[in-house]
């Protein structure tokens, strides 16, 4: 009888198993179908075009190749690009921290309008960005003339440059925190002041721990984008050579004077920013990953004693 | 450090989340703050820790104004109901922590704090957990932990938000009898918040009970369960028959019971609201005799006292009796005659609509 009723319990369970296995297996082909597609798209739209720049950076050779890269005027946007990106980093930095500070710690009015506004440079094409620095510091700008008077010039100078950049790459930390953060809570910081930690103790000892993996992986994104950024620069930039060229706009006019050796070779730069970018995301992310795995598997096992 | 508050209130938006509350909190006195959820009672803990402002009102510390002071500067030890343990920090660096980040004219040097970190670490009994992070600890150990970092700065008050919320019930258990022994200990000024009654009666010194951000009683555990002040602290603390009825010339007339009420000696009957709680109500068998003649309706035994529910068959509501149980033999049966006579009650006149 209890024999009977182990069976009756049993078989179900090998029907839904069998049932399972069926709903798997007839979908086997849809799999591969789909993952082939993927790779396939991404070969053709990633991976070609990536070796391409390579094979026709080194298409005259090694020593075109170094020739292109050390010439005065590439050597200057290398120089640009990185005074940019040292400047809009570090800033975008302070002001995504500040700003997920804000959103997460306090309550206020205007939060939501304050959070749209951040994306805002995420969802203007970077043209417009850069005519509003244009309509604002131009010579025919609001500033333009007070500028003018006063010697200084911001478009088509290196000011302008930086910052055009910062403004398409404020969002990068300030996304990547504000979600973080507002996860986190307060209790942290609070716990931290009733112990006596003033605010910037609270800070270096209790918030920036807490959050820096999401700040390295949005400082990361935001450089990529620092040094890529081609739209709102060139419409500041004025594309002056030795002046004001940054390396995507470098690439572009030597690709327009047909020195395709050249530009491919100054754009494999940019490439290999690039990879080194993805490579050192990806591990960024597997480190904290396997942070978490270990803590969680820590807490099982003591669980488990 | 006795703790004084006077006539604090705090609203958010519409919300009343203090409505005028002054309390006295004495010297080495361990007080629960006890209420329903969102009547204020953390709000109260936080403006004492100076977490949050009060809109009016007044904190004093030993009698000296402590209203514009610093959270920093409160010397209170203020205990998290989730802990708030410091994840990238290994658990002696967060009991450390309030120590270390002392300006440098009054940080004890290092051998100093370990061996202060390592005596916190034995009186909450895991200084074998040192090494650990708070991620690999138990739900009972991070408290306790939480409760060691909090001691470190020796505070000259504990203020903990619903210590042993966010555990189960029998580590629940367990701690708070810890706590109370703890107390007992150090001698520090301690106000915790709970939501639970009996955690509040079996650990405080004193209770305060609150609701919708006002003050319904203070007093001893024993005051607050045997003499509640007002309907809602009946209602809240223990369990309790609530029952509508008249009351005039000094009696009131409750769903059939008669009890006396003193307070209400005007000859005009005046609609009331009395409460009696269920081991104040005598069950004796057979038809005769005075009380309210009843049946039984249901018997249930729980732990050394039977549960009994009687209903008359004027009356709508039944009433739930409790009464001292040993042995096997049960007195009443389902169905059985009984005669019900409240031995205590207390009658609240009905607020006027």
């Amino acid at each position: 009888m209890s024999d009977s009723g182990v069976a009756n319990a049993v078989a179900p369970a090998f029907t839904a198993a069998a049932v399972s296995r069926r709903a798997v297996g007839e979908g086997a082909w849809l799999r591969w179908a789909l993952t082939g597609l993927a790779l396939l798209f991404l070969a053709v739209f990633l991976v070609v075009p990536l070796v391409l720049v390579f094979r026709e950076a080194f298409s005259k050779g090694w020593d075109v190749y170094l020739a292109a890269l050390t010439e005065p005027d590439a050597w200057h946007a290398i120089k640009l690009t990185l005074i940019a990106a040292a400047i809009a980093v570090p800033l975008n930095v302070i002001f995504g921290i500040a700003a997920a500070w804000g959103i997460s710690k306090f309550r206020f009015r205007g939060k939501q309008v304050l959070i749209t506004l951040i994306d805002l440079p995420f969802a203007v094409s970077p043209v417009i960005a850069g005519l509003i620095y244009v309509l604002v510091f131009g010579s025919r700008g609001w500033l333009g003339p007070w500028l003018e008077a006063h010697d200084l010039s911001i478009i088509y100078a290196v000011p302008g440059i930086v910052l055009a950049t910062i403004f398409v790459t404020f969002p990068f930390v300030a996304r990547e925190l504000i979600p973080l953060m507002q996860e986190q809570g307060v209790s942290h910081e609070e716990a931290a002041l009733t112990l006596g930690a003033s605010g910037w103790q609270t800070f270096r000892r209790v918030t920036l721990p807490s959050i820096k993996w999401g700040l390295l992986y949005g400082v990361i994104l935001c450089n990529a984008r620092a040094m890529g950024e081609f739209g709102a620069v060139s419409v500041v930039s004025g594309h002056i050579r030795g002046k004001t060229n940054t390396l995507p706009l470098h690439v572009e006019i030597l690709y327009n004077e047909y020195q395709f050796a050249a530009a491919f070779a100054v754009a494999s730069l940019l490439a290999l920013l690039a990879v080194v970018t993805l490579v050192a995301k990806s591990a960024l992310e597997f480190k904290h990953q396997r942070d978490r795995e270990r803590s969680a598997r820590a807490a099982t096992r003591q669980e488990e004693l | 450090m006795s703790i004084q508050v006077r006539d604090l209130n705090k609203s958010f938006g519409q919300f009343k989340a203090l409505d005028n509350v002054s309390l006295q909190f004495n010297s080495g006195e361990l007080v629960a703050l006890l209420g329903p959820s969102g009547c204020g009672k953390t709000t109260l803990l936080r403006i004492i820790a100076g977490l949050e402002f009060a809109d009016s009102g007044a904190v004093l510390f030993s009698g000296r104004d402590a209203t514009a002071t610093h959270v920093r500067e409160r010397s209170v030890g203020f205990v998290f109901q989730h802990y708030a343990l410091f994840r990238h920090m290994s658990v002696y660096d967060n009991v450390a922590f309030g120590l270390t980040v002392r300006p440098r004219r009054n940080r004890p040097d290092k051998q100093e704090i370990a061996e202060r970190v390592h005596k916190l670490l034995e009186l909450v009994q895991l200084d074998w957990l040192a090494d650990r992070y708070p991620d690999q600890l138990s739900g009972g150990q991070r408290q306790r932990i939480a409760l060691a970092r909090a001691l470190a700065v020796e505070p000259r008050v504990l203020l903990l938000d619903e210590p042993f919320g966010a555990l189960d019930a029998r580590v629940r258990k367990d701690l708070r009898s810890w706590l109370r022994r703890l107390h007992d200990e150090l001698h520090v000024t301690s106000i915790f918040v709970t939501h639970d009654q009996e955690e509040a009666m079996e650990v405080a010194d004193r209770i305060v009970v609150i609701n919708r951000g006002r003050i319904e009683q203070v007093g001893t555990p024993r005051e607050i369960y045997n003499a509640p002040a007002t309907p809602f602290v009946y209602g809240f603390i223990g369990d309790a028959n609530r029952l509508s009825g008249r009351a005039a010339g000094g009696w009131a007339e409750l769903a059939g019971l008669r009890v006396p009420a003193p307070d209400f000696a005007q000859s005009e009957p005046r609609a009331v609201t009395g409460y009696i709680r269920p081991h104040d109500i005598e069950l004796s068998g057979g038809g005769e005799g005075d009380g309210l003649a009843a049946r039984v309706e249901s018997v249930a035994q729980v732990g050394a006292s039977l549960r009994v529910s009687v209903r008359s068959p004027e009356q709508a509501q039944s009433l739930q009796v409790e009464l001292p149980h040993s042995g096997g033999q049960w007195p009443f049966e389902v169905g059985d005659a009984v005669r019900a006579r409240p031995r205590a009650a207390r009658v609240f006149a009905d607020a006027p609509v």
